[in-house]
Formats: structure tokens, sequence, C-alpha cells
């Protein structure tokens, strides 16, 4: 190129001279978040946290560490303890997400059925499931540059909406399962849509607002469990009614094994995934999104109208919310729920939807790495500590979130128009 | 100083910014730097600065060559950098921001403000820079602000280099006088001057030398007298003719038609105040004024961004009370923002996309809620042919193209619908003398199919070559509709608020009318 004066390389904009207005800080984040050479940060990310994550669980176990006591005397001592246990720990996480090796054996030796050696990956499904929703969520609103912290309440809303259809209507399992479900995503919507709409009329920004709700809808669900219209008739502590037959989703492997709990509601989620996806890259709604998302202020030059792109998006996020609660209450929940039923799906969405960079097929992926996590770490309990997936997932985050850290930590190189080019922009 | 550079070079990848540039500036020299957007000029004194390092070659100070690692060597070398875009800290006083980076103390790290304050007496005594070190600066002038600005570079250890980037862009006339004035001062005292500049008049007015700088090389060394045309053909590359060719204008009935418009701010101020303005099809009314007079709220109230308080807007005989910008989009309003980065690109979008952020719901480019990919980039392939838009392929983020490329997509946005009416508020800002001459036929081109065109530019220069009428915005109303051959100095002055009448008489030195850079004596103190 440099050779070559005849081609337009003189008009490639130069330091300082850029048609671009400053970008603020979503903008900034979202392009990092989106940009080229991803895949390798996020593959770093990843085996980052996996080393971070085996330094603290020496630094944890107590017997290790005091093999480090004498470790000039006996270094192969805090060695092999430190080898064996950050072995039996990943190990251990492993054989609870995704094959349990002494299961393999038995069924080897004709003991164990083929349904029990699939349980870890039916564990690892099960937990992904809500997270592949309420990822979706984030990362659709983070698209239109709405940081969705409000998931958790939304999900809230949408496991209440498809409980209360579940039980309170006699309908044949062909209308009354896609009824529940609808009424799940509805309830999500009609909850996502309000911190859009205080954004859109007030100006009031929407992750104080979606927070602020988040506690509402958490208190609102404790509350409502202790109604008499919701409440278990037949158990005393906070449980309510459970959903029909009708109303629950059917699981996927009940051939094969009763225990298998993975359901329908999966393959929901991938649905809306590729609805997702349709939406935010083939559709005249996504385009609006992703317009007003990196810049509101040609987007209104433009005549689109940026007040009800922010609820229309708040609503549909919520929508996919609604869903994770749907699939919730009619799956998992569908004995009845209680304040626990919704864990903390909503918040660990965020961590999906940045560890899947806001696309739907990374959020897929993103939210089956975390089920898995969730699955292994609840599986090897107490041998390893339930909290080492969740420090997992932060220190995974954390370097995604910061991916100049990562790129700093492994000289990654950057691509042109990365890091170097946002640095020299700024003068 | 006496400042010297050998074969500078400066790589981005595979993309040289500048390319073995060879320069003297000798002491008490003022140094004209021309050259387009994107020819180089920002990244040389990036490097002279200490802000990016170079590639290859040398930079010698009085014959001994140096080597910065940042603005703070560049400083203690005795260079001081006047940038473009100010870098002031708006609530604190003139010494403070004088000061900044190098406060005085009294020990024990206890402000001194007492010798901050002489500090900047000491300097507007010693170069006639007039200041009070205790105004607050968001309140000053843009003009003072400036002097601020060299102030502070002055104050540098040792400073015997200024550069001045693109000083002139924000400045009124009468301000671009005194600064040009306060150059030629400095020289005088010793001090020598790199200037940056794309304006060409400015750089005849002042200069000792002109660089020429196309596509990171040095392409030519002139004399100040070398004439306008010469310097803009090494600019571009090849000869450019200043003048638009046009025909008179053929004006029908009315396209635009404001009365009594009005818009308070939210602070309270009247940005718009009782503002009447018409203009017809077949014509080209451009809107001359000193930015901030309410030319962007004006052009922001016709697309229907903000509410008037008060007054109407028909846009050909309808009245666009209550209409949305889209609507007024759809009844064929075409809009060219000011700010382009902010307003008119996305930039991250493709060029492909960027071709129907308007149009993205119409047909064909959009079938059953879905984007018709196909149709989408059968446009931006005949947009790009049509509008000569350099860009790789119609998928390349808006990002990676110029200024003016990225301009020409806007421009062929708004050219490749129906239209009724069009505004182009400053159409070529920051675009090459190429690009600009190309968006200025299509303008006229614009015209003469009977659309009817409001032009807004702070750039006379550009005002005379295409209005058909010109209408003088001041404070928010139009203070005067004059032809377009008027002086400068009348429209000058009616800028600066003094009324026709008046106009004639106050004036002490209007004998050079035509040239308002060259009235030096209207130079000193305001």
């Amino acid at each position: 190129m440099s050779t070559d004066t005849t081609t337009p390389t003189a008009d490639q904009p130069e330091a300082g001279e850029t048609p671009e207005s400053k970008p603020n800080f979503m903008r900034l984040f979202g392009r990092y978040l989106t940009e080229a050479n991803s895949v390798m940060v996020t593959i770093y990310s990843l085996l980052l946290a996996f080393l971070i994550g085996a330094i603290l669980l020496i630094v944890s176990d107590e017997y290790t560490r005091s093999t480090f006591s004498y470790f000039f005397s006996r270094p192969q001592d805090a060695w092999y303890a430190s080898r064996d246990l950050i072995v039996e720990s990943y190990t251990a996480l492993f054989e609870g997400a995704i094959l349990n090796l002494n299961t393999l054996d038995r069924y080897a030796a004709g003991t164990a059925e083929f349904g029990d050696l699939l349980r870890p990956l039916s564990e690892t499904l099960t937990y992904a499931t809500p997270l592949i929703f309420t990822g979706l969520a984030v990362g659709l609103a983070f698209r239109a540059g709405l940081f969705n912290i409000g998931a958790q309440g939304q999900m809230i809303f949408g496991m209440m909406g498809a409980l209360i259809i579940g039980f309170a209507l006699d309908l044949p399992a062909v209308i009354h399962l896609p009824l529940a479900v609808i009424a799940g995503a509805l309830a999500g919507a009609a909850f996502g849509a309000v911190p859009g709409v205080l954004k859109a009329t007030t100006g009031a920004h929407e992750v104080i607002s979606s927070i602020m709700l988040n506690n509402i809808a958490a208190l609102f669900l404790v509350w409502s469990i202790s109604t008499e219209f919701l409440h278990s008739e037949t158990k005393t502590d906070l449980i309510t009614k459970p959903v029909d037959e009708s109303a629950v989703m059917p699981k996927l492997l009940s051939g094969l094994s009763e225990s298998l709990r993975v359901n329908w509601a999966l393959l929901i989620g991938v649905a809306a995934a590729v609805f997702t996806w349709w939406l935010l890259s083939r559709s005249t709604f996504g385009f609006r999104i992703r317009a007003v998302g990196f810049n509101e202020h040609a987007s209104a030059t433009a005549g689109m109208r940026i007040g009800s792109t922010y609820t229309t998006t708040m609503a549909v996020a919520g929508g996919l919310a609604g869903l994770a609660g749907a699939a919730l209450s009619l799956g998992v929940g569908a004995a009845g729920i209680t304040t626990n039923t919704a864990l903390e799906y909503g918040f660990d969405g965020i961590t999906v939807a940045l560890l899947g960079r806001a696309k739907p097929g990374g959020i897929v992926a993103a939210a089956l790495l975390f089920g898995a996590l969730k699955a292994g770490a609840l599986s090897a309990q107490p041998d390893v500590p339930v909290d080492i997936s969740t420090l997992l997932q932060a220190i995974i985050v954390l370097f995604i979130a910061a991916p100049a850290l990562v790129k700093a930590i492994l000289h990654l190189r950057t691509p042109r128009g990365g890091l170097v080019t946002l640095e020299a922009k700024g003068w | 100083m006496r400042l010297e550079l050998k074969g500078l070079t400066k790589k981005f990848g595979s993309f040289t910014a500048d390319d073995d540039i060879d320069l003297v500036v000798e002491p008490g020299q003022i140094h004209a730097v021309l050259g387009e957007n994107g020819a180089g000029k920002s990244t040389l004194m990036n490097m002279l600065y200490g802000i990016l390092t170079p590639t290859s070659g040398e930079i010698l100070i009085d014959d001994k060559p140096v080597s910065f690692t940042g603005p703070g060597d560049a400083i203690a070398a005795g260079i001081g950098m006047v940038h473009q875009h100010f870098k002031l800290v708006g609530p604190f006083s003139v010494a403070d921001n004088v000061q900044l980076g190098r406060e005085h103390t009294q020990g024990m790290g206890v402000l001194s403000a007492k010798a901050a304050r002489k500090a900047v007496l000491d300097v507007s005594e010693e170069y006639g820079l007039k200041l009070d070190p205790d105004a607050i600066c968001e309140d000053l002038p843009v003009g003072v602000q400036q002097r601020v600005e060299i102030v502070k570079a002055l104050s540098g250890p040792k400073t015997e280099l200024l550069i001045l980037d693109e000083p002139t862009a924000v400045l009124t006339p009468a301000e671009i006088t005194e600064l040009l004035q306060i150059m030629r001062n400095l020289a005088a005292a010793g001090t020598s001057i790199l200037f940056i500049s794309h304006k060409l008049k400015e750089v005849q007015a002042v200069a000792d030398t002109v660089t020429v700088i196309r596509r990171g090389k040095v392409v030519a060394e002139l004399e100040p007298t070398a004439s306008e045309a010469e310097m803009a053909s090494a600019m571009v590359g090849r000869a450019v003719t200043l003048q638009v060719d046009k025909t008179p204008a053929e004006p029908g009935e009315a396209r635009l038609e404001i009365k009594d418009l009005t818009l308070v701010s939210d602070a309270g101020v009247k940005v718009l105040d009782g503002l009447d303005l018409t203009v017809h099809s077949g014509e080209i009314v451009g809107l001359a004024g000193v930015e901030g007079n309410g030319q962007t709220e004006l052009a922001r109230a016709i697309l229907g961004l903000v509410k008037p308080d008060e007054g109407r807007i028909a846009i050909d005989g309808k009245d666009m009370h209550g209409a949305s910008p889209a609507d007024r989009i759809a009844d064929g309003l075409g809009y060219i923002p000011e700010d382009r980065g902010r307003d008119g690109v996305i930039s991250e979008f493709s060029v492909a996309e960027n071709l129907v952020l308007n149009q993205y719901r119409d047909v064909p480019f959009a079938r059953r809620g879905a984007v018709n990919s196909g149709a989408v980039r059968k446009r931006a392939v005949d947009s790009i042919s049509e509008f000569d838009i350099r860009t790789q392929s119609p998928e390349e983020p808006v990002s990676a193209l110029s200024g003016g490329n990225a301009q020409k997509v806007i421009i062929a946005r708004e050219f490749s619908r129906p239209r009724r009416f069009l505004v182009a508020a400053q159409p070529t800002r920051g675009v090459d003398v190429g690009a600009s001459q190309f968006i200025h036929s299509r303008l006229i081109a614009e015209r003469d199919t009977g659309t009817g065109v409001l032009l807004i530019s702070s750039e006379l220069d550009e005002i005379y070559a295409l209005a058909d009428r010109i209408a003088v915005i001041y404070n928010g109303r139009i203070v005067g509709e004059v032809a377009p051959d008027t002086p400068r100095a009348v429209i000058g002055r009616l800028m600066v608020g003094a009324d026709i009448a008046g106009a004639d008489d106050t004036a002490p030195a209007s004998d050079d009318d035509a040239d308002q850079t060259d009235e030096e004596a209207n130079g000193g103190d305001r």
C-alpha cells in the first residue's frame, strides 16, 4: 500500500482528523466487546481464569497450604499436594458437568444404564437453559446501547406469569403449555418495558431503574408466595402450588432415564437464540436497535424514534428473560416455586452476555459453559468449595471486560483498527 | 531556535502517514504547513510534540538531534503547542490554566496564586497579549481562550517554537485578524512559528515560507506570494478552480417558509428569536454567521429534532407542526448535518447500511420486517460509483473512510431519494479540496433541478461560491438579507450584529473590503 501512491491510502483518516465524534463509554465498551480478535481473547481468558482458579484453590485448601510452611525443606510435598488438589478439583468439576468416570466404569461393567452416563450433561443443559434466555435478554438490550441489569426481575415476573396460567387454567396440554410460556414472556416483557419507558420519557438511567426493579420483583415474589392465591395448599413452607401436569415442560430424554431433567425449554432457548440472531442481523427492527446502540444522534437525525426503540427493545429483552422464568416454573420448579427457584440466573445472564459478546451464538456457548460450571460445582461439593465456580465465572468476566489486560499479559497482537487506533483517535 | 526535520517518517502498520518529510524552520520565521485533511499534518505535529514516535528520521533542534518520549520532553526542549481543540479547564481561572502541570508553589505543595498571576502578567506584557489572569476561562470568548492557550504555550521554561494547529478554525473574522497580528509580533520577538492550516488566505497573509504536504509527502516549497490557485493545486495535485460554475438562479415557489421562529434553550436563553426566512425552489440561500448564533438550532428545528416554542415552519407549503423527523424526511426534506460524525453517519455501520439509514424501512430495502440486503447492496454499489465514494467495498465501515468520503456517503444518501428541500449545514467542513469541489457542484446541480437549498456555512468563501442570496444570522435572528455580490466587510459587520444602515459608516478602515485578512489596521485590541 505504501509504495503505490495512487491507491486511496491518503484518504484514510489520520490521527486527529477522524470523521467520528468522540465515542462515549457504552459505545467504546460495545466496540471492544464485539470487535475482532475476540475469539483468542476469550479462549485465553478461560485458560487464565482456570490458572488463577488453581492458585486460589491451593491458597484456600488448609492441608495444601500447610505443606507450603516447610516448602524449603521439602518442596516436593507442596508440589504434589498442589498438583493433586488441582487435578482432583478440576476432575470433580468435569465429572459433575460432562462425564462421570466412575459411571463410565460401571456402564462398562454393565451395572449402569446409558441414561446414567448422560446425567452430568443433562444437568449442565438444565442449568444452561435459563442462562441462554437471560443472556439473550441482556445481550439484545446491549446492542441497543442499554445495560439491562433487570433480567433477574423480568425473569421472576415471567416465572409468576407462567405459574399462574400453569395452575389456574384447566386446558389440554397442546394449548396449556404454549399459553403458559407466552404468559411468562408477556409478564417479563411488561416488567422489562418499565425501565425503557422511564428512560424514554424521563431520561431515568436504565441501570438504576432496572436494579431497583429487581429488588421490587424479588420482594414481590416473597410476598406473593405467601398469599392464599399462590401458596401451596398442602405444604406449610414458602412454596407455591404446583403447575398442572398439562403445563409441565416435557422432559427431553425421559425415555432413557427419569433422572435426566433436561426439558423442552432448552429447545425453546435455542429457538430464541436463532430468533434473536435473525432479529438483530436481518430485521429492520434489529437495524434500528444496532443504529441506536451505536449512535443515537445519527439515528434520530435519520428519523428513527429513539424513545420507542428503547422501550421496544427493553420489552423484547424482558420477554426473553420472562421465558427463562417460564422455563423454571414449568420445568425444574413445576412442583412449586420457592424464593430460591430463580437463583441468580438473571444476574448471571449479564456475565453470560459479556462472555458471549452480546452475540446470540456466543451467548449460547457462554450459557453452556456457565451451566457446566454450575452443574460441576454443585455435584463436586463438598470436596470442592462450591464458590469455585462463581469465582471462575467472575475471573473470566473480568478478563473479558478488560481485553487490554489479557492482551497485555499475553502480548497478543492488536488487529488493525483495534486498540492502537482507539488510542490514536483520542488525539 | 532553528528546527530541522530530516527524513521524518511515520507508519501505522502498512499505512504511511508521513513519508520522508524534510523541513526547516529558521529562528523568528513563520513557517506554514499547508495540506488537505488526511495529508499527514497532524501526525507530523504529534511527532514534533512527542505524542507519536517517528518510525524513522530525525528531529534537530539548533542542529542537535533530539528524541522525545512525550510532550514533556518537547516542552523542555522549548516547543509549545496550541491545539486545534483547546485543552483548558473551563471553571479554572486564566492563571490556573496557564500554570496547569507546572504549578507555582510556596513549597510544601501549597499553591502560590500570586506567583501564578505574575507569571501570566509577565508573559502577556512581554508579548503584548492582553489577559486578565483572574478571569474564568469558560466565560471568555473563543478568541481570548485561544490567547490563554498561546500564553500557556509561551510560559514553558524556554519556549522558542510555537506550533499552531489550525488555529483559525473556531475564530470570528475579527479574531482571525487579531491572531495573525499576534503571530507577526511573536515572530518579530524571535519566536519561530509552525502554522498548520488549510486556509490559503491566512497563509498568504502571514507566512514567510510555505511547505505543502500531500499524501504524507512534501510536494512543494512556496513563497507566500504564490497565488491561491498555485497553492491549491499543490495541495490537491491538480489545477483547481475555486470558482464554481453556475448559471443565475431561477427561483420558483416557496419551499421553506419560517415565520417568527422562537426557541428557548434549557438554560432559558432565546437561541432563536423571532426568526423569519423563506427559501424558494431553484435557489440556494446561504446562511452566514459566526458559529453559535442559532444555526445549529435552526437546522434541528427544520428537521423536527427540537420543537420550537413559537412560530411556524412550512416545507413545500405544508405546515410541519407536529410532524416527526421521519415524516419530514418522507415528505422530501434532505438534511446534511453539520456534525458528520455525531449526526450524519454511524461510523461502526458499513457504507451500505449508512446509505439507507433513513430509508431502511422503505421498499425495496425492507420486505415484511426484514432488511433486503440485495437491494441495500445494489443501492450501495450504485451510489459508490455515482458519487465516487472511495471505499474498499460496500461492507467497509464508514470509520475507515476519510472525512471527505464519509461526507460523500451522506450526500449520496440524501441525493438518492425524492427531495423537495435540502438543508446543507457545513457541507464541506473537514473535507479536502477535491471532495468539496464535488459537493459544491452537486449542490448547484441540485438547485438546478428545482430543489430549494438552505446552505448553512461558517466559511464565507463557500457562501460566496454557492449562494444566490445571503441571509445573515446573529443572536438567533436574521439581521440582513443581501445579494451575493455584497462586499465581505459588510457581511462581516452584519455577522457581529451591526445593522446594514450603520455598517458602511462605522468601519474605520473599510477601504480594503474585498479581503478581510488584509485589514491589519483592525487587528488591535477589541
